[in-house]
């Protein structure tokens, strides 16, 4: 049991660190949402290196390395202020489903672009009656001659104020089960009767939106997968969803810890308090365990096997780490955690943000209570849940106000 | 990157369960539970003695296998899985661990291959009463050669030949016989025996420096890595005996593992052996390398696991309803089991306070 890169691991390690190191300074990616020009610059600086969409074939624009060689990049990658938020959708989700699912034209015009930060990509499943339930969207698609109009309404589309390109999801078959009625499409966001309004979120910052359609239409040359043969492709979209969300990010047990050490307490310093120490104790082994957690999907990649089921754990516990965490350095400034102007609050309000932003992140990509559904059914083999619109048709479901 | 059991290791722990499953049913565990005379599993003992893991972490040149810390982790997984009945912890992971750290060339040639062979238990006696051991905790003292005072309780203290004491000036060996009274204690986890040890001018041999506490507590780091695969094998062990029953049991006609009161607990459950299980291979690694960051390692795996299998083994009794309430369910061998390992090296709180020490000494530095 060891952390030691292999020797090829060491020598692309290397390499990258010394890439890193001769092309950072001057194409250094900015943060969103403030600099895209600078990200896509940087994006487009490592596709040349061949340091974008590490595991991709060469001939789409891609590194033609391994999982691990993609870890190790990441690794290096991190220790830059670098931000690669803008296509991790893109890449992590819709393209890899237009390479699965598109004809070569197509492939050939959209991947190396998307891959170099010319276009950004959007992914529309959500929608109001469809969120944890996505098979149960409404927008429709109706055929006429070689095109199909699409009407309807997506929600909590990341980014789509900024994209080019999405993939949508849309029922084209009302009158089959749910999950039978659907088909997969690739479109361009510009197009004729979109109209894209942020959603204003209760943390205060817009990075979702809603997406209308009213008669937009697009050609049947578009389709991804067969017509009603759309939940398939989703299935394939959705798989990478959990591994594209970030975990990181936001406060964590060590920025609380030097919080502590400062912060005021009844009798002293926070960081002396018995209850707190129990806690940030708590805090601490959940992140180690993280951690330590994601070393082993690492060592299964570096073995060339698929990781297991494990890496599962991830995003309930950050998420609620984050909202426990955030609230307790609310909680400890007393009447004086009301206040949450950045200027005045402790670490520039990173702690009230969390607070703020940890609801969303138990509920975006796979709620606390799905993901829960997802381990106890795939990880641990127990039944589904009872399925009562399985054999109806879907235009028969009951549907709330 | 290489942060898991290896090909060798995995071999050794499958071979561990297979032989465990064969000798170490729960049968063989109630047989211990259901007779207060039977302090511990002897021909268990001799079994895994001849399968040389009791000096699997031992060198060879003291009559160990030499195998390494990480192969003591895996057979300590299995041994937990299957609530051994047997003084295996407190001979291996605390008083060979001690006699490897402190002891004399005399003292190591004298011991362990004895500890390797089966022929002589140990017990580590550390604890005077209520509340965490501490400088001010301990009143035993040393004079002229011998040890006087009273430890409670020391697990395995009825059954141990080799008692290693913890005094106000450091660590001592007294073997069991003059000096030394026994009165065998009414514990939780009666398939592992305990005892209140009276000292009266024991003959003593002094084991390391004369600061005893800070003996102790590097002797507990060890060994908190070596318990967290015992809980961790416990608590896995729970997982399954619950996910077994979800599946088997029927309710308002259709098995409780579907509903999710039942599937979201059984999920928690996995979150928390999973955090449980790479804290261990953290802190497996720490001990086997030596590395300096052993002392948090050790504190983290001992919280994630002593966390993991009080829940695991509390909800495996819910998850199994009345029916886990009684005495020939064995959940309650688990649950008994997960309350002894967790306080046997001292309690979940105490090392919580010791790993935000840890981080602030790791801060100021």
């Amino acid at each position: 049991m060891d952390f030691k890169d292999s020797d090829a691991e060491a020598t692309y390690r290397a390499a990258a660190r010394a890439w890193l190191d001769a092309n950072i300074a001057e194409h250094d990616a900015g943060h969103y949402p403030d600099d895209m020009a600078k990200a896509k610059a940087w994006q487009a600086r490592k596709a040349a290196g061949g340091y974008a969409c590490i595991t991709w074939p060469q001939e789409w624009g891609g590194g033609g390395g391994t999982p691990i060689e993609s870890v190790i990049f990441g690794q290096e990658e991190a220790k830059h202020a670098v931000d690669g938020s803008y296509f991790t959708i893109g890449l992590g989700m819709c393209v890899p489903t237009v390479m699965a699912y598109a004809d070569d034209a197509t492939k050939h015009r959209f991947v190396s672009p998307a891959v170099r930060g010319d276009e950004i990509w959007s992914q529309l499943f959500s929608e109001p009656a469809g969120g944890s339930d996505v098979a149960a969207i409404r927008t429709r698609a109706v055929r006429d001659g070689d095109d199909w109009v699409i009407n309807g309404q997506k929600v909590w589309t990341s980014g789509a104020h900024y994209s080019d390109y999405g993939i949508v999801l849309v029922r084209t078959n009302p009158d089959v089960p749910k999950h039978q009625g659907l088909t997969m499409f690739w479109l361009d966001l510009k197009a004729p009767g979109i109209e894209i309004r942020p959603i204003h979120q209760m943390s205060g910052g817009s990075s979702f939106n809603e997406v209308w359609f009213e008669d937009v239409r697009i050609s049947d040359a578009q389709r991804l997968g067969p017509v009603d043969g759309g939940w398939k492709v989703a299935l394939f979209t959705l798989m990478n969803e959990r591994l594209a969300i970030g975990t990181s990010g936001g406060v964590g047990p060590e920025d609380i810890l030097a919080f502590a050490a400062q912060a005021n307490g009844a009798d002293g310093p926070l960081l002396k308090d018995a209850a707190f120490r129990q806690t940030l104790a708590d805090w601490w082994v959940q992140s180690e365990g993280l951690r330590n957690t994601r070393m082993r999907t690492i060592t299964a990649l570096s073995k060339g096997q698929v990781p297991g089921p494990e890496s599962s754990i991830g995003k309930i516990v950050a998420a609620n780490q984050l909202q426990a965490i955030g609230n307790t350095a609310v909680e400890a400034g007393d009447q004086y955690g009301i206040i949450a102007d950045p200027a005045l609050t402790p670490l520039k309000g990173a702690f009230h943000a969390a607070t703020m932003w940890a609801p969303g992140l138990r509920i975006a990509g796979g709620t606390d209570e799905i993901l829960k559904n997802i381990i106890a059914e795939r990880v641990l083999g127990l039944p589904g849940e009872i399925r009562v619109d399985k054999d109806q048709a879907f235009r028969d479901l009951p549907v709330g106000a | 990157m290489n942060f898991d059991y290896s090909d060798d290791q995995k071999f050794l722990k499958d071979e561990a369960r297979k032989f465990l499953g064969a000798h170490c049913g729960s049968d063989r565990v109630r047989a211990v539970l259901d007779d207060p005379a039977k302090a511990y599993d002897a021909t268990l003992w001799k079994a895994v003695a001849a399968q040389g893991w009791l000096g699997a972490a031992i060198p060879e040149e003291f009559g160990g296998l030499g195998l390494g810390h990480i192969e003591l982790c895996a057979i300590a997984e299995e041994l937990g899985r299957a609530c051994a009945p047997i003084p295996f912890a407190s001979t291996v992971y605390f008083v060979a661990e001690a006699l490897m750290l402190y002891g004399s060339d005399t003292q190591k040639v004298r011991w362990l291959p004895r500890i390797a062979a089966g022929d002589v238990i140990g017990a580590f006696a550390t604890s005077e009463g209520a509340g965490p051991v501490t400088a001010r905790s301990v009143r035993t003292t040393v004079s002229g050669g011998t040890l006087t005072g009273e430890k409670i309780p020391v697990t395995d203290g009825d059954v141990a030949d080799l008692i290693v004491v913890l005094a106000r000036d450091g660590l001592y060996l007294v073997e069991q016989g003059a000096g030394v009274t026994t009165e065998v204690l009414e514990t939780l986890d009666p398939t592992r025996s305990a005892a209140r040890l009276t000292f009266t001018d024991a003959p003593c041999e002094r084991l390391g420096t004369d600061d005893g506490i800070a003996a102790m507590q590097a002797v507990f780091d060890r060994a908190a890595v070596l318990l967290a695969f015992e809980q961790l094998g416990g608590a896995d062990c729970c997982l399954d005996m619950a996910k077994g029953y979800a599946l088997d049991r029927y309710a308002f006609g259709r098995q409780i593992g579907g509903y999710q009161a039942i599937k979201h607990k059984l999920a928690d459950m996995y979150v928390k052996n999973e955090l449980a299980r790479s804290n261990a291979y953290y802190g497996a690694w720490a001990l086997n390398a030596g590395a300096a960051e052993l002392p948090l390692a050790a504190a983290t795996a001992r919280v994630a696991a002593s966390d993991a299998y009080w829940f695991a083994s509390k909800e495996n009794i819910q998850t199994h309803g009345g029916m886990g309430f009684t005495w020939e369910s064995d959940c309650h061998l688990h649950y008994r089991r997960s309350r002894q390992l967790a306080l046997v090296a001292g309690s979940p709180a105490a090392w919580r306070e010791r790993l935000v020490g840890q981080l602030e000494m790791r801060n100021a530095a």
